[in-house]
Formats: structure tokens, C-alpha cells, sequence
């Protein structure tokens, strides 16, 4: 059939770029998890004992546990500054809304690096923080007491996940018809009631997407841990690091990684149970 | 309803919000321009010769370029496969379609630090050396979901039936698609780029994984984040890119306005199995 021609044809190369780049090295990973070691003989031979390893190891499987829930917290936090944001611009902003949407977009164009480590220079022993409390009298030397820990990288992350759990948040009011809310109105409800009733549940699959924007690429985190986390403040990210660029343990590492991608996907399988993922991205 | 007319607290929240996001910005920017080398307050006098020091360090200028070409390269590559893939889901609905949509966006849901060893391990399998264009293409798969994002939600915004009076006309369906539906959609096609050149440009986890020696901006300006007296520089160099961005960024979200008929960030492919 001609159409379906067509259609092979279109999606023919983007499938096998997605094939080669991205199943396969996923597919790659799974079999490295089995092999006993990185490189020479070792590598040759496969074995489970990387997977009893992790499963025998306490403070691994803690360090992912905590940095699920670090994640967690984060995007938790994130989409709760943000949500008032986006309802603000979706419903009170008015004419502004556009001007107020670049003001809050642009932030994000800087650099991700500078803007994680824009946050040193507030937290750090000698940064805005410190000097200020110093000069106010309340510290009395110049001390690391803010940052390198978890609440440093918490910080941090949200401040750089606010506007993009706002975007999808705002996209799904935008959504919403506002005759729903006044017809609400005529039939008595308060603008509490109304809010809870219509506007709430109609934002959810914004406020879910938000929350992924935020929760993913946190649980993958290892650049602020190391910037501005120090040893207080390490991630499971920052381990499966290691095991690739130092330890030379990539079987380890492949485990690790695969955990985390359990996790992962694990959180999309509940959120499909809510719908479609394409309809959630807002795709 | 109603238009509220209260001098907000909401207004009040958004003006907080905004400054908190603009504080470790502008403190950079600040920075950038302090006379002294240590990154401490109080500020020094005012100097440029941060500025000027920028077109003195090869390395810098030699991780520049590198980021400009795989940004470049991974862009145009990430919207020719997006535009492909866009075109397949919202034009037809065959058997695929639906994996195809699933595995195209889902790694907007990975970690991008198990993209970036799983594609450390593939290179390392088939024996090809670490580069900075191997980040380039491993950068095409985290640039696809929002190509397709961006290009569905364009393409939904005309019927089809433009491509059909092109055929009825006598233009073969490939003819149809680059006279009519490509140039249709190019507003879409210069924002999918400028999008996709900028993740490109800014992405640090995935480069550090694969580039080797052969260095990306981010993963030079990680390197000297440990060395105190090169940061008023890297920061300079920031400051520089950051305006760049902006520019860059503002107009691509003005194309995107300018050629979109649904909602601001998509309600493409939603609102189409809608109609259907």
C-alpha cells in the first residue's frame, strides 16, 4: 500500500538513529551488567556477582533510596513555588502575561554550569550569604555553614527546576475553559470550591509533567553534588560517576545505572495509569 | 471568569520569584566585571579585563568551536530526523506509530547520566575513540523528543489537504512535502533548531562522558571551576554566551508564536486524536 510506504520511509530513519543511539546502548548496558570486569579476561566472562553485590550492599541501595527521595522532595517543592506562578500568569496576569513569561523563561538560557555555580557564590564560606550574616553580627568568622550538604543541592536544584515545572503547569490551565468556572460560579460555588473542583483536577496532568521535569533530571544529578554539594552532599549520580570515570568499574556501574532506570520507569508505569505519556509531555 | 482587579498578592509572589532568579545571575554578571581574581565581597573597582583575557586562551577558543560545530551539526540532524518523525505520527496512523511516539520522547524521561554511560559503553564496544562529535550525536537523541514536540504541533496546524491539492495537481507526495509542507512548517523548523542548538550547546553531562579530551565549552568551564584565578574569566565567557542565548532564544520563541495555532507549549498530537 502506498501509504504505508510512506510512512516506513518517513520514520525509517529516525527509528534506526533511535535503534543505534539509544536502545542499543541501553541494550549494551544490560549485558555489561552481567560480564565480571572492565576490561582484558574479566571481561569475557559473565557473572551475577555484580548483582549480589548491590543487593548485599546497604549503603548503596540507601544512597538510591535517599536520592529518590531527594528527588522527590525537589520536584515536590519545585511544582509547589511554581504552581502559583503559572496560575498567576494563566488567570491573573492579564496583557502581561506574555512579557511575564520571558522574564521568568530567561534565566534558563544561562549557562546550567554557571547557574548551579552561581549558587556557591551565595552559599560559600565567603559568598553573599555569609558576608551579609557576618556583617549583620549574627556569624562571627567566615565559614562553610551553608553549603556542601543536601540541603545546598536541594536549594540549588530548585531554584533551577521553578520554571520548568511552571511551563506545563500553565500549559494546562491555559487549557481549561473559563466558562466551566463561571458556570460554577452561577451554580454557587466559592472560588475556593471552584478551584478545588475544576481548576485543581483540570491542572493535574501539568502539575504530573512538571513534577517529571523536575524529578528525572534530579535523580540523575551528579554536577551540583560536586559543585555544590561536597562529600556531605553526594548522589546516587555521582556514584555511578565513579564507577565509570574512576573506579573503572563499569559492570558496577551498569548495575547502578539500572537500578536507577528501574526507578524511573517504575514512577512512568504509575504515571501511565493516569494517561497517555505523549498526552502528560503535553505532546 | 471575572477579571480580579486586587493589587495581587499573586503580583507580589511572581516580582519575589523573579528576583530570586535573577540574584545568581546577576551576581555573575557583577562578577564578571569585578577587578580582582577571587570571587569574594566585597566588590572591587570595575574592569574588562576579564574580557580581554577571553581572546587569549586557545583551549577556551578551541572548546568554543567544538561546542559551536556538534551544536551546529546535532541541531540540523535532530530537526531533518524530528521533521521525519513528526510528519509519520501526525500524517498517518499505522501500526508503529505508537512506538515510535513512545521511544522518540522517552528519553526526555532518562537520567542523561545513563545516556551518557550507556553510550560510553557502545563506543567503547565497537572500538571508536572518545570526541567531541560523538557528544554531538549523542546529543541528536536528547534534541528528537523536542524537535517532534515542536514540528507536530505546527503540523497539525493545517490540514492535510494543502498536500493533497498539491498532488491532485500533479506533484508527487515527496514533491508535496518539500513545496508545501516543509516550507509551511519552516517557522517550526528554525525554532526546532535554535531549541535543539542551544540544549546542544549547554549540555555537560553527557559531553563529560564522551568527549575525551577533545572538549566541549561546559566541560572546559567545569575543568576550571577548580581553579579560582581562571573563574572571572570563565564567568566573562558566560556572560557573553548568556546574552548570545537570550537573543537567540527570543527570537526562536517568537517564531514559535508566530507559527503556532494551538496552545503555547503544544496540545499538538493531544488535541489531533481529539478530532479522530
Amino acid at each position: 500500500m502506498k501509504n504505508s510506504r510512506r510512512f516506513l520511509t518517513l520514520i525509517g530513519l529516525p527509528s534506526i538513529y533511535l535503534f543505534l543511539l539509544f536502545i542499543l546502548p541501553v541494550g549494551l548496558m544490560v549485558i555489561f551488567s552481567f560480564r565480571e570486569g572492565t576490561t582484558g579476561a574479566a571481561r569475557d566472562s559473565f557473572t551475577l556477582d555484580h548483582y549480589i553485590t548491590f543487593i548485599n550492599s546497604r549503603p548503596f541501595q540507601r544512597l538510591l533510596w535517599q536520592s529518590a527521595g531527594i528527588s522527590f522532595l525537589v520536584a515536590v517543592i519545585a511544582n509547589s513555588l511554581a504552581y502559583p506562578l503559572a496560575y498567576y500568569l494563566a488567570f491573573q496576569a492579564g496583557s502581561q502575561k506574555n512579557t511575564l513569561m520571558m522574564l521568568l523563561i530567561i534565566p534558563t538560557w544561562t549557562s546550567y554550569l554557571l547557574r548551579i555555580f552561581a549558587w556557591k557564590l551565595i552559599l560559600g564560606s565567603t559568598g553573599l550569604l555569609n558576608s551579609v550574616l557576618l556583617l549583620l553580627g549574627v556569624i562571627e568568622t567566615l565559614s562553610p555553614i551553608l553549603i556542601y550538604s543536601r540541603a545546598a543541592v536541594m536549594v540549588t536544584l530548585i531554584y533551577v527546576w521553578i520554571p520548568f515545572a511552571m511551563l506545563p503547569i500553565f500549559s494546562s490551565l491555559e487549557r481549561i475553559d473559563r466558562y466551566l468556572l463561571e458556570a460554577a460560579a452561577d451554580l454557587g460555588c466559592t472560588r475556593l470550591e471552584a478551584f478545588l473542583r475544576i481548576t485543581l483536577p483540570l491542572s493535574l496532568p501539568g502539575v504530573v509533567a512538571g513534577f517529571f521535569f523536575a524529578f528525572i533530571p534530579t535523580l540523575g544529578e551528579f554536577v551540583t553534588p560536586l559543585l555544590v554539594g561536597g562529600a556531605q552532599g553526594s548522589m546516587y549520580g555521582n556514584l555511578i560517576q565513579d564507577q565509570f570515570m574512576r573506579a573503572l568499574n563499569w559492570p558496577m556501574g551498569s548495575v547502578m545505572s539500572l537500578s536507577m532506570l528501574l526507578i524511573v520507569l517504575v514512577f512512568m508505569f504509575l504515571l501511565t495509569r493516569l494517561g497517555p505519556l505523549s498526552d502528560l509531555l503535553g505532546l | 471568569m471575572p477579571k480580579l482587579k486586587l493589587p495581587s498578592p499573586g503580583a507580589l509572589y511572581v516580582g519575589i520569584i523573579c528576583a530570586l532568579l535573577y540574584l545568581p545571575i546577576a551576581l555573575l554578571i557583577v562578577f564578571s566585571f569585578n577587578d580582582a581574581a577571587s570571587l569574594t565581597f566585597p566588590f572591587k573597582g570595575f574592569t574588562l579585563q576579564w574580557y580581554q583575557q577571553l581572546g587569549q586562551s586557545s583551549e577556551l577558543l578551541a572548546s568554543l568551536r567544538n561546542s559551536l560545530v556538534i551544536a551546529f551539526g546535532s541541531s540540523v540532524l535532530a530537526t531533518i530526523l524530528g521533521t521525519m518523525g513528526a510528519i509519520a505520527i501526525v500524517r498517518f496512523n499505522l501500526p508503529g506509530r505508537g512506538i515510535f511516539l513512545a521511544v522518540s520522547t522517552m528519553p526526555l524521561v532518562i537520567p542523561y547520566v545513563i545516556l551518557g554511560v550507556a553510550l560510553l559503553i557502545l563506543l567503547n564496544q565497537a572500538g571508536i575513540p572518545l570526541s567531541a562529535p560523538a557528544a554531538g550525536f549523542a546529543h541528536v537523541i536528547i534534541s528528537i523528543p523536542y524537535a517532534i514536540l515542536i514540528i507536530s504541533s505546527r503540523l497539525v496546524g493545517f490540514p492535510d489537504n494543502l498536500e493533497e491539492a498539491a498532488m491532485d495537481l500533479g506533484a508527487s507526495y515527496w514533491e508535496a512535502l518539500l513545496k508545501v509542507t516543509i516550507p509551511i512548517v519552516s517557522p517550526a523548523l528554525l525554532a526546532s533548531f535554535l531549541l535543539c542548538f542551544t540544549i546542544s550547546f549547554d549540555e555537560y553531562s553527557i559531553a563529560s562522558f564522551l568527549v575525551g579530551t577533545d572538549t566541549t565549552l561546559p566541560v572546559y568551564m567545569f575543568s576550571q571551576l577548580r581553579f579560582p584565578t581562571r573563574l572571572p574569566m570563565i564567568i566573562a565567557m558566560a556572560a557573553i554566551i548568556m546574552t548570545v542565548t537570550m537573543l537567540a532564544m527570543l527570537i526562536s520563541e517568537w517564531l514559535r508564536r508566530a507559527g503556532q495555532h494551538t496552545s503555547p507549549t503544544g496540545g499538538g498530537i493531544a488535541s489531533r486524536k481529539a478530532k479522530a
